[in-house]
């Protein structure tokens, strides 16, 4: 936990991010970097910080897990939107919390390598986080750590694959034609 | 917004006592998600392992794996629940999900953005319009578009009253799940009536693809005014009927009060949104604590309940059709003249008489209908309040016409993941309560 990340400099942040410029240093939050696209707030921690971060988030009020996904940037490798300092990895988990008492939200991105696509359960802090991630594993093949029921949720349990990651065969089924041979 | 009520942690008091107020709070969830962990209601077995569980003679005591579903009149679809049970009390219970999907977020990531309506209108079929709302907005906010004003007052009528249609369609199975089948064919015929509405002005009853990014695909008919106005005059007291058949009713209160009891604590840790967490007092609404479309203009109620029962959820589902004919009844009033979708002409399509005359609009045309348009790249994420809970959309773009990444946050899957605590504890024959009162639509849990 890099909790006492320079105060100043957060305060630095905030008064040059006024016009949603490229600041030369990123703002930081609980020690991850945050951007602030089209006013929304998200935050990059790594992957080891993930866990902590949330729990940190937890006790300041984020109470609520509202959305937990994924994406493959398979093919799409350079994003423009990453702070300095984070690399674009293949899987991104984007994790959307909610603040009722300031009615704020923060959305979470941590980038998940495609040789190690493991990342820390949030089961133990949002229980309601269960079948989304069951939801991401069965169709990112994403491994979440400390998930009570890591089995398939949409697809059948014998099915092979992940049908979401980019690279998935879609497959076509060839369409027959058993019409009547042509008249001559 | 004069909603008076407070939420109950947004007080606007000095900051020390919301401080306090948040730890509370941490602390009071923190000790709901161990007393849930104690308690175990969730079955993590999979097919296999409860066959050997059965043949090994259960937990040893006198307990058995029944099977409830996929095709079932209560499970609203083809939820299938394995519940384990002794006697006729529910130990522990789990959802089994999948039957309906249809890979609709792999699906949209093959439409363009002016095709992604018709996808995502799919997924809860009960509430399209919303559907097509939340990928509506997500994509004007990557796209940076502001919709004329008529355009989003024409959404949120829309939406409301396919609000009153979704919950019309609950108190109808809601009352068919517990054996007032009268109830059933009472509140389908009021939700036809909101359904010929949509007909009249979308072409279709449901999977409407009406909201779409840009604004509305249509302009209001000719005469609409008269067809709200009728449906305002009609449905009211027909809701009242509704209570003196059901809520005052004595048998009616039985099998719901007391059922499949949630706090707010276990609510929120579950991630449970919409009339499922406001049932538990809880009061949090987006369209009025974080507006959208014109929210902020209309006055209205955010309904919320005490005991967290199935009562409570029927109750305010109720109440929350009579506040949105409110809310239909000043739109009437503050309807805006003008566009009904916006005037870029790299997003609308030009008008079908333009397309004769200019060349220009013929380009346009044809080319937004075959490549699409561009949108900036990004990403992006919208929620609205569905009749459900929060329904959002988490769209990634790669700048091309097609999104990378379409993702549908439904407020049913993660309700779902309620059921096994409403039941646990409670008797078989209350499931039908419990399943019935989350209101779960698997088009929107499967995708």
């Amino acid at each position: 936990m890099a909790d006492d990340a320079p105060v100043d400099e957060t305060d630095d942040a905030r008064e040059t991010e006024h016009e949603e410029t490229e600041t030369p240093q990123p703002e930081q939050l609980h020690g991850a970097a945050v951007t602030r696209p089209r006013g929304e707030t998200v935050l990059h921690p790594s992957r080891e910080q993930y866990l902590d971060l949330v729990r940190t988030l937890v006790d300041e009020g984020y109470l609520q897990c509202v959305d937990l996904t994924a994406a493959d940037y398979l093919g799409h490798p350079g994003r423009a939107d990453l702070p300095e300092g984070t690399e674009p990895e293949r899987f991104e988990i984007v994790v959307g919390l909610i603040n009722h008492f300031e009615r704020q939200r923060v959305r979470i991105r941590v980038q998940v390598p495609a040789d190690d696509p493991t990342i820390d359960s949030l089961f133990e802090l949002h229980p309601g986080t269960e079948a989304l991630e069951r939801e991401v594993s069965d169709m990112f093949g994403i491994t979440f750590d400390g998930h009570p029921d890591p089995s398939r949720i949409l697809m059948p349990e014998t099915w092979e694959g992940h049908p979401l990651r980019r690279d998935y065969d879609q497959g076509r089924i060839p369409v027959q034609f058993k019409g009547a041979p042509a008249q001559r | 917004m004069t909603t008076t009520e407070p939420t109950p942690d947004t007080s606007e008091t000095a900051p020390d006592p919301a401080a306090d107020q948040v730890e509370a709070r941490v602390a009071s969830r923190a000790r709901a998600i161990s007393r849930m962990w104690d308690q175990g209601a969730y079955l993590r077995m999979s097919e296999a392992e409860a066959r050997a569980f059965e043949d090994a003679g259960g937990s040893g005591e006198d307990t058995m794996i029944l099977n409830m579903g996929p095709q079932h009149p209560s499970t609203h679809g083809v939820l299938r629940l394995m519940v384990e049970l002794q006697g006729e009390t529910v130990l522990r219970t789990k959802p089994v999900i999948g039957y309906l999907h249809t890979g609709m977020e792999k699906t949209g990531e093959d439409l363009t953005y002016l095709q992604g309506p018709t996808n995502t209108t799919r997924m809860d079929y009960a509430s399209p319009l919303f559907n097509e709302l939340v990928f509506s907005l997500a994509t004007e906010k990557l796209l940076g578009i502001e919709v004329p004003e008529r355009a989003t007052w024409i959404r949120m009528l829309m939406c409301e009253l396919n609000r009153v249609s979704s919950h019309l369609l609950f108190m109808a199975t809601n009352g068919m799940d517990l054996g007032a089948v009268s109830m059933m064919l009472y509140g389908w015929r009021e939700r036809e009536e909101v359904l010929r509405f949509f007909e009249k002005v979308t072409g279709l009853r449901m999977n409407h693809n009406y909201i779409r990014p840009g604004g509305v695909a249509a302009d209001l008919p000719d005469g609409w005014r008269d067809d709200v106005l009728r449906l305002l005059d009609m449905i009211p007291p027909r809701l009242d009927e509704y209570d003196v058949l059901l809520t005052g009713q004595p048998i009616w209160r039985n099998r719901l009060q007391g059922v499949g009891v949630i706090t707010s604590d276990e609510a929120l840790a579950l991630g449970t949104t919409g009339p499922l967490l406001r049932s538990t007092g809880y009061a949090w609404d987006l369209r009025r604590d974080e507006p959208y479309l014109a929210y902020d203009q209309v006055d209205f109620d955010v309904i919320v309940g005490t005991y967290g029962d199935c009562f409570d959820r029927y109750a305010i589902r109720l109440h929350e059709i009579r506040e949105s004919l409110r809310i239909v009844a000043q739109i009437l009033e503050a309807m805006p003249t003008g566009d009904y979708r916006v005037q870029d002409k790299k997003v609308t399509p030009p008008p079908r008489a333009r397309i004769d005359e200019s060349m220009e609009a013929l380009i346009h045309h044809f080319k937004i209908f075959t490549e699409g348009f561009k949108v900036p790249e990004g990403e992006v994420y919208a929620a609205v309040e569905s009749p459900r809970g929060e329904l959002g959309c988490y769209i990634v773009s790669d700048g091309s016409a097609q999104p990378m990444r379409m993702h549908i946050r439904g407020p049913s899957f993660v309700n779902l993941q309620t059921l096994p605590h409403l039941m646990q504890g409670g008797l078989i024959a209350d499931a039908v309560a419990n399943i019935s009162s989350v209101d779960p639509i698997l088009g929107e849990v499967d995708r």
